[in-house]
């Protein structure tokens, strides 16, 4: 009992959802992780298939620099490479 | 309504269309559950855009959900005053607040002012009130349609609406705190924050000759009623004729500024190339070599009694509109049913200003199979709209003719 409100408590932390935002969910491959425990602290998911497929791999580089050097977005430099990896491969062109 | 999608999807009017040699769609068309896309967005929006509703709104189209982004389908842009519940809503950050009214304040300062003063709620409503009909249309409007598509909230045509705000004059205001001649410019920040400390706070400034003008207002009613939250309760900036980016939502502070605001919203975000636009505002003093920001809307237009692709009965077709640009006025709206060789002229609607959106009609004869429909507004400085887009990469001033099909069966 104990455990389970613990995982319940751990999820409502992992997605700080408004009270009407329903999961999105991205492609499951390599990286997903990486992205759900990231970007997700600060905008819902949808942002990355929204812009898809259009973009090269340049800019999906380009966004995640973004995301961490103009918004502060704490991440890391090996999940950086992890998401942008991800994003090129599941919603580039 | 059946569109071209559902026609194409019906095999005995997929026969007929060939029968009457109907060429294939222009567009990609993107396919989201129960939702009406603009032509051209990028195909990734169809497996997230939604039809939503959020508390005290009828459904808008989702295209994000944190930071809200919802933008209204182009039915809700049938009367020139688009309803409280049916207005759009965007927002930068994601840490948004409920406002109380009762111990709401805008903070006035700024170095640009002699000293600071503090306003309640019912010190803007004892001031003197302002009306004006205004078309709020964020700055990003018609990005998804941006082609090459380039990255940000991919908007349709609904990123819009236009509203009669109420409020005190935003010059009066800077008065109470004694306007200095050396202010340069008018900041705004809102109730709104970011998610995480490091991420830069929504401020945005205005020259301050725009700040002080008759109709730039801090408006507490929308179409006479309380601002819905979703759209800046208990009270924003209304900035005529500029676009949204201007028009803070819940505005907490006012600061009359001698020198140019910074930070990532005024610059690198909402800028335009140099010389690429036909713009009369300009705003001087965030300037540089190559940007300059995105000020005063292009003139633009938009079908709202068809969409494209639709079913017509060949014979009388009323098509109609809306037109706004950023606050000279419509002088005239014109129709090409042959892509452009040929014009006649729309009847214009009801004027609810020059701020306002401008209603037009035109009645065509439609024929059997495919017939366009093509619109092109001019406004009262003789600026049209474009037949090629004016590419830029943030995508926005996007005001490129509608050139749409009605088939005739």
């Amino acid at each position: 009992m104990r455990t389970f409100a613990i995982i319940v408590v751990a999820a409502l932390i992992a997605i700080p959802a408004a009270a009407d935002e329903k999961l999105v969910q991205l492609k499951k491959a390599d990286g997903l992780d990486k992205v759900e425990a990231n970007c997700q602290a600060c905008h819902s998911l949808d942002y990355i298939p929204m812009n898809s497929p259009f973009p090269s791999a340049a800019l999906w580089d380009a966004e995640v620099t973004k995301m961490i050097k103009a918004f502060g977005a704490p991440i890391d430099e090996a999940d950086a490479k992890a998401i942008a990896d991800y994003l090129k491969k599941n919603y580039g062109s | 309504m059946i569109t071209r999608r559902h026609l194409l999807g019906t095999a005995g009017a997929g026969a007929a269309l060939t029968a009457i040699g109907l060429s294939l769609p222009k567009f990609t068309e993107v396919e989201a559950a129960g939702v009406e896309l603009s032509p051209g967005v990028p195909t990734g929006l169809g497996s997230v855009a939604a039809m939503e509703t959020l508390p005290g709104k009828k459904p808008l189209i989702k295209l994000s959900y944190r930071p809200p982004n919802y933008e209204s389908p182009l039915e809700y842009f049938r009367t020139p005053i688009t309803p409280n519940d049916q207005f759009f809503v965007r927002y930068h950050l994601s840490d948004i607040p409920n406002v109380d009214a009762n111990t709401y304040r805008i903070k006035v300062g700024g170095e640009g002012v002699n000293g600071p003063v503090e306003l309640t709620l019912d010190d803007l409503k004892k001031m003197p009130a302002v009306e004006v009909i205004a078309v709020n249309q964020c700055s990003g409007n018609r990005r998804g349609l941006s082609n090459p598509h380039v990255a940000g909230v991919e908007w349709g045509y609904g990123a819009m609406g236009c509203a009669r705000w109420k409020g005190a004059r935003l010059k009066d205001i800077l008065d109470k705190a004694g306007l200095k001649k050396e202010a340069i410019e008018v900041s705004f920040n809102g109730a709104d924050g970011p998610a995480v400390d490091k991420t830069p706070d929504f401020i945005k400034s205005i020259p301050v000759w725009k700040a002080v003008e008759e109709s730039t207002i801090v408006a507490y009613e929308m179409n006479g009623q309380p601002l819905p939250h979703l759209n800046g309760f208990p009270a924003r900036i209304i900035v005529p004729g500029w676009t949204g980016t201007y028009w803070m939502k819940h505005v907490i502070a006012i600061n009359a500024l001698t020198t140019p605001q910074g930070g990532f919203w005024m610059n690198p975000a909402y800028r335009v190339p140099v010389g690429k636009f036909p713009l009369v505002a300009r705003f001087i003093s965030q300037e540089n070599a190559a940007s300059t920001p995105i000020t005063e809307m292009v003139v633009n237009s938009l079908i709202t009694s068809h969409r494209d692709g639709v079913t017509v009965k060949p014979g009388k077709v009323a098509v109609s509109g809306m037109a706004w640009d950023g606050g000279y006025g419509i002088s005239s709206v014109q129709v090409s049913t042959d892509s452009g060789k040929t014009w006649g002229m729309a009847t214009l609607g009801q004027d609810l200003g020059r701020y306002a959106f401008r209603p037009w009609s035109f009645d065509l004869s439609a024929k059997r199979g495919w017939n366009t429909v093509m619109v092109n507004a001019t406004n009262k400085i003789g600026q049209s709209q474009t037949s090629e887009l004016i590419f830029n990469p943030a995508g926005y001033h996007n005001n490129v003719m509608q050139n749409i099909a009605l088939v005739g069966v």
